[in-house]
């Protein structure tokens, strides 16, 4: 009842989320998992993500501070990271790292800086989308959604 | 962990078998419950993966660290049928733990990364793996890696059989179906990894076994003595592929032809000297695959080391074979290991010089292959266990052998094309079962010759004929096979372990065409296709030959379905003989099976180490049971088997849950 606009407004968030790009259907795989057991699979795994890609970009802008750039060393921790997102369908993160690693193995540096910055910044309005999705998915209920569509 | 479950999937073949019996019916609900350990230094993924696996029912352990998941193996090293490594780690490269995995416990070990290079790829190809995944992964991706255990397993078994009909027809589909089999995000990948590999690399001389795609070295004898020859001067702890490679200077060869199949080698030796030792082997060859000290060819020295394995082979090779047997102080296990390798190198025991040349020929191909183990386990299995008086050790010849050839084959045949593979394999594999299969293997791939090998297959045999070969004699086993063994080529079958034989006949095929791949563990997709295609073949002759005992059928028919190696080495043990086929060729398949993808090298250790773990534990407990019949045909009924088997037959990648227990061989659980 109360909860029916509240579905709607959940659906259509993560509608929008996979629409305007933010998410791809790794997501959806996630999803998939979500069961009795651990009907707030998909958040934890996403919170774990940010928890731990967190340490890898510190360590990246760490990185980008010296001088001259390690290449091979963004690269490798561009790569974890890469990785890492893409495991949670992050989509956008995800095509900054794949751009940001180009600019490595080109030797790039000012590219890699600005794909840095411009990947952060995904990176970060990412984790305040979920954050608001996943808000409102506990608030519906956990059977919710569990039950969300797919 | 995965071995909490109450299902164990024992390594042993027969223990998907055993379980039933006891009332647990992992086997039958594979590959549900199938114990996986997933490394990854990302938490992210890793809990990811856990969830993925745990939703395809299967037995997740996991791991954010290689050393971690390396110490969790080397303890519990039945404790898990397939390994997911991701290739970028801090702490270690995931690579080399495909190797350490390959090199030790055999295992199917399956790469991931966001990496989807081609380079990377190939890398995962000549490393062993027998998959890779991209990242992301996806579920779907997942639920089919049973089918590595399988076809591991299968390889092995195969490489029992050491059909010498390898035939390209039954890799063509093989290939197939390893590209079906890929992680769909790798198909493409795998194709074009797989054709690349062709054209380039390193496997490039072929051997005959003709349609294999994958160009691989061909080990031949020639190229395994020099092989050996120059690891024994470099000493086995610091043999290096590059400096063996150096050594051997041997135009076309690459590092990473040596590098794998120095793996094998090492699995071999392992498995040889903790085969025959059984107790102590146990846990040395496991334990210390680097224990081997070549140093001393004596036997006795290596068998009371557990290193005997490695040593044994470096002996027997280095030694011509023959001395290494002969070493006589050696203790009893001792007797079994150098019997191992005697079977390999039937002839070496007999008549060093001699045997050493039959050896070396023999012993070449079955490098890594206690040919005559296998098959004489299988056929004799019954007799040696209790002629032996020690049926351990035949039994762990057997496994020993099994496990033995298995490094060796797997090692061997990984780089090497498959057609030496098979003589490999099948000696290492089909001695288990059928020493005379082994050797036609031997010939490349021949398993027709098996009339050549006589020395092996009677030294299969010989377990069985040869009481006295237990003591000292182990050595002789493989020699007295020869004398005893009528008839070579799978005439053996007509021997005692005929039900064996007639297994052991299809292994030789389906060894034949494992070693054509990879002694059956290769990796390569060919060979591994055509390797499972071979072996529904022989499965038919095997179920003909299981006809005939019962009990051993069950074993040797659970051996060839799944894990022909495993089984044998399994079947071995525990049955006392025909189990111990069975089991080992089980196992043998377990390793096998992962071969068929690119687990070229991974494959051949994982079977090997399958194999060194199988065999040896299945001695162990096995051998106590001189009358192997008795043990599986509780678990499994021969109908199981022969369904197993027939199912097999059909359908290579869906290896019968029932027979084997993807577990990995363990033979502790193979009920004595």
């Amino acid at each position: 009842m109360e909860r029916n606009p509240m579905r709607r407004q959940l659906a259509s968030m993560r509608k929008s989320l996979f629409d305007q790009g933010y998410l791809d259907e790794q997501f959806m795989e996630l999803e998939q998992l979500l069961d009795d057991a651990n009907p707030n699979f998909v958040e934890e795994v996403v919170t774990l993500y940010y928890r731990d890609s967190a340490r890898l970009i510190l360590n990246l802008d760490r990185a980008l501070e010296r001088r001259p750039l390690d290449f091979s060393k963004l690269d490798g921790l561009m790569h974890q990271f890469k990785g890492s997102s893409s495991s949670i369908g992050a989509k956008k993160v995800k095509a900054e790292s794949t751009l940001f690693r180009e600019y490595c193995k080109s030797g790039n540096a000012e590219g890699c800086m600005r794909t840095f910055q411009q990947l952060k910044k995904e990176y970060a309005t990412l984790r305040k989308k979920l954050e608001t999705y996943f808000q409102l998915a506990r608030q519906i209920g956990p059977m919710e959604s569990a039950n969300r569509p797919k | 962990m995965n071995s909490s479950s109450g299902k164990s999937y024992m390594s042993t073949a027969s223990s998907s078998v055993i379980w039933k019996a006891g009332g647990d019916v992992v086997a039958d609900q594979f590959p549900a419950g199938l114990r996986v350990l997933v490394v990854d230094d990302d938490p992210t993924c890793l809990m990811i993966l856990e969830k993925m696996l745990k939703a395809c029912q299967y037995n997740v352990t996991k791991c954010n660290r290689a050393e971690t998941a390396l110490s969790m193996l080397r303890e519990n090293r039945n404790g898990f049928d397939i390994v997911i490594s991701d290739v970028h780690m801090p702490d270690m490269d995931g690579f080399k733990l495909l190797e350490h995995i390959g090199l030790e416990m055999d295992l199917p070990v399956i790469m991931m990364s966001a990496d989807d290079g081609k380079n990377v790829v190939m890398k995962g190809v000549t490393h062993g793996a027998c998959d890779y995944l991209i990242k992301p992964v996806r579920i779907e991706a997942l639920k089919n890696i049973w089918q590595h255990v399988v076809r591991k397993r299968k390889n092995e078994w195969k490489d029992f059989e050491q059909s010498g009909s390898v035939e390209e027809g039954d890799r063509q589909p093989k290939q197939s179906e390893d590209a079906d089999y890929s992680s769909s995000a790798n198909e493409g990948n795998w194709k074009s990894s797989k054709r690349r590999k062709d054209d380039e690399d390193e496997n490039d001389e072929r051997d005959d076994t003709s349609t294999l795609k994958k160009p691989r070295v061909v080990w031949s004898v020639e190229l395994h003595q020099q092989f050996v020859a120059a690891v024994n001067q470099l000493g086995i702890e610091k043999a290096v592929p590059k400096k063996i490679l150096e050594l051997m200077n041997v135009p076309g060869l690459a590092r990473e032809n040596v590098a794998s199949h120095l793996q094998k080698y090492r699995l071999y030796l392992r498995r040889l000297s903790g085969v025959s030792q059984h107790p102590s082997n146990l846990n040395n060859s496991f334990m210390n695959p680097q224990d081997a000290t070549f140093g001393p060819l004596d036997l006795q020295a290596l068998a009371a080391t557990g290193q005997l394995p490695a040593q044994s082979l470096a002996t027997l090779q280095a030694a011509g074979l023959g001395r290494s047997t002969a070493k006589s102080g050696i203790p009893m296990p001792l007797v079994d290991q150098r019997n191992i390798f005697s079977f390999e190198n039937p002839k070496l025991r007999f008549g060093e010089a001699q045997q050493h040349v039959n050896n070396n020929k023999q012993m070449n191909l079955l490098h890594g292959i206690p040919t005559t183990m296998e098959p004489k386990q299988l056929a004799g299995l019954h007799h040696t266990a209790q002629s032996m008086g020690n049926m351990n050790m035949p039994v762990l010849s057997h496994g020993s052998q099994s496990s033995q050839n298995n490094p060796l084959l797997m090692q061997m045949a990984q780089p090497q094309a498959r057609g030496q593979m098979l003589n490999d394999s099948t000696v290492g594999l089909a001695p288990r079962l059928l020493s005379p299969m082994g050797q036609p293997m031997l010939s490349n791939g021949m398993a027709t010759n098996v009339s050549t090998r006589n020395g092996v297959p009677e030294n299969i045999r010989a377990p069985s004929y040869n009481p006295v070969s237990q003591t000292s004699s182990m050595l002789n086993f493989p020699m007295n096979h020869t004398s005893e063994l009528p008839g070579n080529s799978f005439p053996l079958v007509s021997t005692p372990g005929i039900s064996s034989l007639a297994p052991k006949v299809a292994f030789q095929e389906d060894v034949n065409s494992e070693i054509k791949g990879s002694v059956g563990f290769m990796p390569s997709y060919d060979i591994f296709n055509e390797l499972t295609q071979h072996k529904p073949q022989n499965w038919e002759l095997q179920n003909v030959g299981m006809m005939f005992n019962t009990s051993q059928h069950s074993n040797s028919l659970r051996g060839n379905l799944d894990h022909t190696q495993s089984v044998l080495v399994q079947q071995g043990f525990s049955t006392g003989q025909n189990r111990n086929s069975t089991v080992i060729s089980k196992a043998m398949f377990s390793a096998g099976d992962s071969t068929g993808h690119v687990n070229a090298q991974n494959g051949n250790q994982h079977l090997n180490s399958l194999f060194v773990d199988n065999t040896v534990r299945v001695k162990s407990e096995r051998v106590a049971d001189a009358a192997p019949a008795n043990l599986y045909p509780d678990h499994f009924g021969r109908e199981d088997l022969m369904s197993a088997l027939l199912k097999q037959q059909d359908v290579i990648a869906p290896a019968e849950n029932n027979d084997f227990d993807f577990d990995g061989y363990s033979i502790d659980n193979i009920p004595v």
